[in-house]
C-alpha cells in the first residue's frame, strides 16, 4: 500500500534522454536542418602538387622536362611520380599543380586516344589539337567555378614545325619558344630566354643540355623540387620520354647563403 | 494507292527482304538534277547542273559550302539538303572550336551516315530524300564521298548522281585512270564534260545552269557560279559531244521538279536491286 502510494505521488518522468520540449533536435540522416552541405565539393586548393615544367623549342624539335616529386604541402610526399605523359608519337604533355587532377585528365585523354585508335582513319591528336582541347576543357571547368588545378605544357611536332604551348587552370593559353610554369618562370625562364638569344639556332643536344642545367638550378633554388627528373624530346622521328635523371649536385657553398631564414 | 503491301513505312520489311520506302527515297535522288565529283592527287572538284523551277524564278543552288575545306553538291530534296548541310556546318565548327583543326572529311561523312541512319529504322519517320557528293581536303588529301538516303556512304575516286547521271558515270569510268595526275584545269574540264553528257543534245551548259566547287591543297572550298564559270566553260566549248544520252532515260526526267509528285518507285521491286541492299 505504501509503495503504491509513492508510485502515484512521484511518477517517473515520461521522457528521458530526449530533446527538451521546444528544443531543436537533428535527426540522423536528415538533411532538412543541415546547412548547404548538399552543394558539391570543389577543389579550393591543390593537395598533392607538382612544381615547374620547362619547355624549350630547338631547331627541329622540342624538349620538355619536369621533376618527379609530388609535394604534400611542404612535405616531399611522393618522390617517384611522372609528370610527363606521352600522348602519341608527336605529342607530349607536362603537368604542374594538382596531381590528382592530372591523373583524372590523363585517364580522359587516354580513353580518347583509344577511341580514336579504334576509328583507324589515320587521324589522332596533334599537338595543336591537344593544346586547343586542353584550353577548352580548363576554361570550361573554371567557368563552372570548379577548376582543374593544373598547368599544362604541350610539346610536339606538327607540319614540320616544333610546337610548344602553355595552358593554366583558368584557361590562359599561349605559345612560346621557351615556356616554364610555376617557380621556374622566375628562375629558369630568364636563363632559357637569354641562351636562346645568344644561340638562335639551337640544336637538340644544346637544348637538352640547357634544360638539364635549368633543372639542376631549380633543384638548388626551388624548395618544392627534387633532384630526379624526366625529360621528353619530340622531333620529326617521334617522341620519347627519358629518365629518370639524377644529376650530381654540389652544396659546398650552400653555407655562404644567409639572410633568407 | 500503294504500290504494294510492304511500303507503308520504312520499318516494314518486304518478304523479299527489302525496305521499299528506302528504295523510294533513293529514287528521289535520281529526280534531282545531276551532280559530278572528281578528285586528283591535289584537288577535288564538284560540278552541278542547276535548274530553275519556273521561268520566273532564279536557278536553284546546287553546291553548298560547309567549311573552308569541305563543300557538298546535292541531288534530291533541296530542303533536306539544307538541313543536312546545317548539321555538317555545325559539326565542322565544333571541330574547329574544340580542336583548332578542320574536321576530317571521313569523320564528317561518318557522322552524316549515323544521322541519316536513324530515320531508316524508326516508325513514323522518313529518310532524307537527298544524295550528296561531299568534296573535301584534309591531311589525308582530297576526298569525294557519295551519301545516300539509305545512310550508305561511299569513298569515291569520281562519282555522278542525279537525273541521267549514268551518262556522266560512263564518261568518268572511261577516263578514270587520268584523274589522279590531272592538273586542276584538266580536272574541271573532265567534270564539265561528264556533266554535259547528262544533257540532251539540244541543251548546252551555260553560265546560268552550271555551277562549280573546287577545293584542294592550299585552296579553300570555292563555289564558281555565273560569270565565275565562263572561263571554265570556254575550255570545253566547241568540243564534240561524246555520245547521245542513252534512250532508257527519257529527256523529261531532267525537267522533273522536286515537287509533291510521288517518287517513281521500281516498277517491280523484286527485279534488280539498287545498292541499298548490298552488304
Amino acid at each position: 500500500m505504501e509503495a503504491g502510494m509513492s508510485c502515484l505521488t512521484n511518477p517517473p518522468p515520461f521522457w528521458k534522454n530526449g530533446p527538451q520540449p521546444g528544443g531543436i533536435y537533428n535527426f540522423p540522416n536528415s538533411s532538412a536542418t543541415h546547412s548547404n552541405t548538399s552543394e558539391s565539393q570543389r577543389s579550393a586548393y591543390p593537395i598533392v602538387t607538382g612544381t615547374s615544367v620547362l619547355g624549350l623549342k630547338f631547331n627541329g624539335g622540342v624538349v620538355i622536362a619536369a621533376d618527379m616529386l609530388g609535394s604534400y604541402g611542404s612535405l616531399a610526399r611522393f618522390r617517384n611520380i611522372s609528370r610527363l605523359s606521352k600522348i602519341n608519337d608527336s605529342t607530349v604533355i607536362g603537368c604542374g599543380g594538382d596531381y590528382a587532377d592530372f591523373q583524372f585528365l590523363s585517364s580522359v585523354i587516354e580513353q580518347r586516344v583509344i577511341d580514336e585508335e579504334c576509328l583507324n582513319d589515320g587521324f589522332g591528336f596533334t599537338p595543336k589539337s591537344m593544346f586547343s582541347w586542353l584550353t577548352r576543357v580548363l576554361y570550361n571547368r573554371r567557368s563552372k567555378f570548379n577548376p582543374l588545378w593544373n598547368v599544362y605544357v604541350v610539346a610536339g611536332y606538327q607540319d614540320e614545325q616544333p610546337f610548344l604551348g602553355y595552358v593554366d587552370k583558368i584557361g590562359v593559353a599561349y605559345e612560346a619558344p621557351a615556356i616554364s610554369s610555376g617557380f621556374g618562370s622566375h628562375i629558369a625562364l630568364p636563363i632559357l630566354r637569354e641562351e636562346m638569344e645568344k644561340n638562335t639556332n639551337m640544336n637538340e643536344n644544346e637544348a637538352i643540355a640547357l634544360v638539364q642545367r635549368c633543372m639542376k638550378l631549380l633543384y638548388y633554388r626551388d624548395a618544392r623540387s627534387l633532384n630526379k627528373y624526366q625529360y621528353a624530346v619530340i622531333t620529326k622521328t617521334g617522341a620519347a620520354i627519358h629518365g629518370p635523371v639524377v644529376p650530381e649536385t654540389n652544396w659546398e657553398i650552400a653555407h655562404l647563403i644567409q639572410g633568407y631564414e | 494507292m500503294f504500290r504494294n503491301q510492304y511500303d507503308n513505312d520504312v520499318t516494314v520489311w518486304s518478304p523479299q527482304g527489302r525496305l521499299h520506302q528506302l528504295e523510294y527515297a533513293m529514287e528521289a535522288v535520281k529526280q534531282g538534277s545531276a551532280a559530278v565529283g572528281i578528285k586528283s592527287k591535289t584537288h577535288a572538284v564538284l560540278a552541278a547542273l542547276k535548274r530553275a523551277p519556273s521561268e520566273l524564278s532564279s536557278h536553284q543552288k546546287k553546291i553548298l559550302a560547309i567549311d573552308d575545306h569541305v563543300g557538298v553538291s546535292i541531288a534530291g530534296l533541296t530542303a533536306d539538303a539544307r538541313s543536312l548541310s546545317n548539321f555538317m556546318r555545325s559539326e565542322c565548327l565544333n571541330s574547329r572550336y574544340a580542336y583548332d583543326t578542320p574536321l576530317p572529311v571521313s569523320r564528317l561523312v561518318a557522322m552524316l551516315g549515323s544521322k541519316s541512319q536513324i530515320p531508316t529504322q524508326r516508325y513514323g519517320r522518313r529518310p532524307f530524300g537527298v544524295g550528296l557528293l561531299v568534296a573535301g581536303y584534309d591531311s589525308m588529301g582530297p576526298h569525294i564521298y557519295q551519301t545516300c538516303p539509305s545512310a550508305n556512304y561511299y569513298d569515291c575516286k569520281a562519282m555522278a548522281i542525279g537525273a541521267r547521271s549514268q551518262s556522266a558515270r560512263t564518261y568518268l569510268e572511261r577516263k578514270l585512270e587520268e584523274f589522279p595526275e590531272n592538273s586542276l584545269n584538266d580536272l574541271v574540264k573532265h567534270a564539265l564534260r561528264s556533266l554535259r553528257d547528262t544533257l540532251p543534245s539540244e541543251i548546252e551548259l551555260t553560265t546560268k545552269n552550271c555551277s562549280l566547287g573546287i577545293v584542294g591543297k592550299d585552296q579553300n572550298f570555292t563555289i564558281y557560279d555565273d560569270d565565275g564559270v565562263t572561263d571554265y566553260l570556254a575550255m570545253i566549248e566547241g568540243e564534240e559531244r561524246a555520245h547521245p544520252p542513252p534512250a532508257d532515260e527519257p529527256a523529261e526526267a531532267m525537267e522533273a521538279q522536286d515537287d509533291d509528285t510521288p517518287a517513281a518507285g521500281p516498277a517491280d521491286p523484286t527485279v534488280g536491286g539498287p545498292e541499298v541492299m548490298d552488304s
